[in-house]
């Protein structure tokens, strides 16, 4: 026997009151591990852009659209390397619930631009010459369960062909994965040929044009020229990297990261609350105990890091526990919604600022008990029934 | 000489009262021997024993063990103290209810440097003592008053100390239980020759002591007090 036997005992001795403790540090824990990094992902979603990656869109906003010819424009300012376009298609599979982020481009130069989309050389070769083909990210593709070769027809709640339909048929000649991020490749693109060819309005028009710099170093330099090339026409630009315009992009969906922490501050608060009283109780319950332990001739500090790491253990086994199960819920729903909220795992910084939280919640709830016991006069306490 | 007790005096003071449990009191005892102190309730019992046990402070005077005063000892000191020489049995046991009979007769042991062989051994001999072997597993909970009481004096002399300071052992025991007891405390003073000082409010456990001192009002009745 050790301290580590005496410290197990005691956290388990009351079964159901150390259960119910377990319970609430892991249901906060989970919400934690859940939340934060559904907070980390929406924090860090221009991770697998380049820092040279830039977006020109209308400046009134990202709904409007630009003139195609603004493309070959903004492809031949000085400073641009490589240049392509993409417009939102609006798609959905068989039922509109099933939405799908997906976009028609200009293949070549989009993949020229996007090298994290990365798919054998022979499907890409495919894609690239079929011109109703489709390349699907690995995300996708899995939670439909298509495969190569196959033809899909997908639908837009936005466009409708010529012909009155609002389908297209696609067959798909790809698969890829990021590279770059794992699992973000909750997306597909398509040829803008074909899409412009065939649609019943907009045509010639694209959403946003986006290219690379010789360096990031001349980016805002780039950007200035393009919105002054375009200042006082029809369709003025906003010109930015393309970062920034996803976290723009994201600060529309409202303060998420506030709303987060607001929720798992309170559930924190809660717990602490919680733990700390019941903590107290079951210490004062052991009263007489501690004072048979120091007649005995343990000591006080003995008996205050037994206390504490009681309080540890318990806060380290329910906030472990909720956080590993915060990977496979985070993994479920990633699987769900197939991919489009990217990069949802636990990251590991998600996971030391939680281990960092249990350890606090140990000794916040410890400290008191801890002290009383330290402290504790054997004759009151053996005086104790 | 084991114990020496010179002008205690004990005071505790309440809210600007102060009581007096005992005024210059002198006590020896010597080594092997085995006193039971008897007297009225709220004589002072309790809290001599606590003063020789060194869980409680005395107020003046000096107490000495194995003739060092102890009186002077800081908290640490005591504590390790109390391990390598004293041993407590009380009324109500005070077993850890978590802990197995075997582990409660190892608490004491924790504070050693023996192996955990030397331990497992010293366990089973002492469990063995108070003719317990057989519930090493047991659970305070699933054990009977006289049997937790033999596991608590089994944890009290498990470490080998001189002394074993005993507090109403048999308080709560009926009368075959606590001769059971007073037998096994008996055989420890006789064959293993532990000084032990039992508090007692029954005439027949005091029988098996070799002398009976009174205590009333913080004096003691009886002449044979210092050797
Ligand atoms: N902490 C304390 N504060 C005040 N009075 C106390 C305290 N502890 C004991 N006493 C008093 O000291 C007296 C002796 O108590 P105690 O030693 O427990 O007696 P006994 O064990 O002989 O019954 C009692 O009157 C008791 O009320
Ligand atoms: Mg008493």
């Amino acid at each position: 026997m050790n301290d580590f036997t005496i410290i197990w005992k005691n956290l388990f001795r009351k079964k159901l009151r150390t259960t119910l403790m377990l319970i609430a540090i892991f249901v906060a824990f989970f919400l934690y591990g859940m939340l934060a990094s559904v907070g980390q992902a929406f924090d860090s979603p221009g991770s697998s852009d380049d820092k040279n990656r830039m977006v020109t869109l209308n400046k009134i906003n990202f709904t409007q659209f630009l003139p195609i010819s603004y493309y070959d424009r903004v492809a031949r300012v000085k400073g641009v390397t490589q240049a392509s376009h993409s417009n939102w298609f609006g798609a959905f599979f068989q039922d509109n619930k099933n939405v799908i982020v997906s976009f028609a481009v200009d293949p070549p130069t989009y993949l020229a631009i996007y090298k994290e989309f990365d798919m054998p050389d022979a499907e890409r070769k495919a894609f690239l010459g079929d011109r109703t083909g489709l390349a699907v990210g690995r995300a996708v593709a899995d939670k439909y369960g298509w495969k190569v070769g196959q033809t899909v027809p997908i639908s837009s709640n936005i466009f409708s062909q010529k012909n009155g339909s609002h389908s297209w048929d696609f067959k798909i000649d790809a698969i890829f994965d990021n590279s770059k991020v794992k699992g973000r490749d909750g997306l597909m693109i398509f040829h803008y040929d074909y899409y412009n060819e065939t649609v019943s309005f907009g045509r010639d028009n694209i959403g946003l044009i986006v290219f690379s710099t010789e360096t990031p170093a001349i980016n805002d330099a780039v950007a200035k020229n393009i919105d002054a090339m375009f200042a006082n026409s029809p369709y003025e630009t906003s010109t930015d990297t393309a970062e920034a315009f996803s976290k723009s992009f994201i600060a529309q969906l409202g303060n998420i990261k506030l709303i987060i922490s607001l929720v798992v501050g309170a559930a924190f608060v809660t717990i602490l609350l919680i733990v700390g009283n019941t903590m107290v109780m079951a210490i004062r319950e052991r009263t007489r105990e501690i004072g048979v332990f120091k007649t005995l001739g343990f000591s006080g500090q003995r008996i205050f890091t037994q206390i504490v790491a009681e309080a540890l253990l318990l806060s380290l086994l329910g906030g472990l526990l909720g956080l590993s199960c915060a990977v496979p819920a985070l993994l479920l729903i990633n699987k769900i919604s197939a991919g489009a909220i990217s990069g949802l795992t636990v990251q590991p910084i998600v996971f030391v600022k939680g281990l960092g939280w249990m350890v606090f919640l140990g000794l916040v709830t410890a400290a008191l008990p801890a002290w009383s016991a330290m402290r504790l006069n054997i004759v009151t306490a053996l005086g104790r029934k | 000489m084991l114990y020496q007790l010179r002008n205690v005096s004990k005071r505790f003071t309440k809210a600007k009262e102060t009581l007096t449990i005992f005024d210059n009191l002198n006590m020896d005892i010597p080594e092997g021997d085995f006193v039971a102190m008897m007297g009225p309730s709220g004589s002072g019992k309790t809290t001599l024993l606590n003063i020789l046990g060194g869980i409680d402070k005395v107020t003046s005077g000096e107490v000495s063990f194995a003739g060092n005063r102890i009186d002077g000892y800081s908290e640490g000191q005591l504590s390790e103290w109390r391990a390598a020489n004293v041993g407590f049995i009380f009324q109500f046991y005070n077993l850890m209810p978590m802990l197995s009979a075997a582990q409660n007769v190892e608490l004491p042991l924790m504070l050693t440097n023996l192996s955990g062989a030397k331990r497992k051994e010293n366990v089973a001999t002492a469990l063995n003592i108070v003719n317990l072997s057989d519930r090493a597993k047991h659970y305070p909970r699933e054990m009977s008053g006289g049997q937790q009481q033999r596991v608590a004096i089994a944890r009290a002399m498990v470490s080998d100390p001189q002394l074993l300071l005993c507090d109403e052992p048999t308080g709560d025991l009926d009368r075959t239980t606590a001769d059971e007891i007073l037998t096994t405390l008996q055989v420890l003073n006789r064959e293993l020759g532990k000084t032990i000082v039992m508090v007692t409010h029954d005439p027949e456990a005091a029988r098996y002591a070799k002398r009976t001192l009174h205590l009333n009002k913080g004096v003691f009745e009886d002449k044979m007090v210092m050797a």
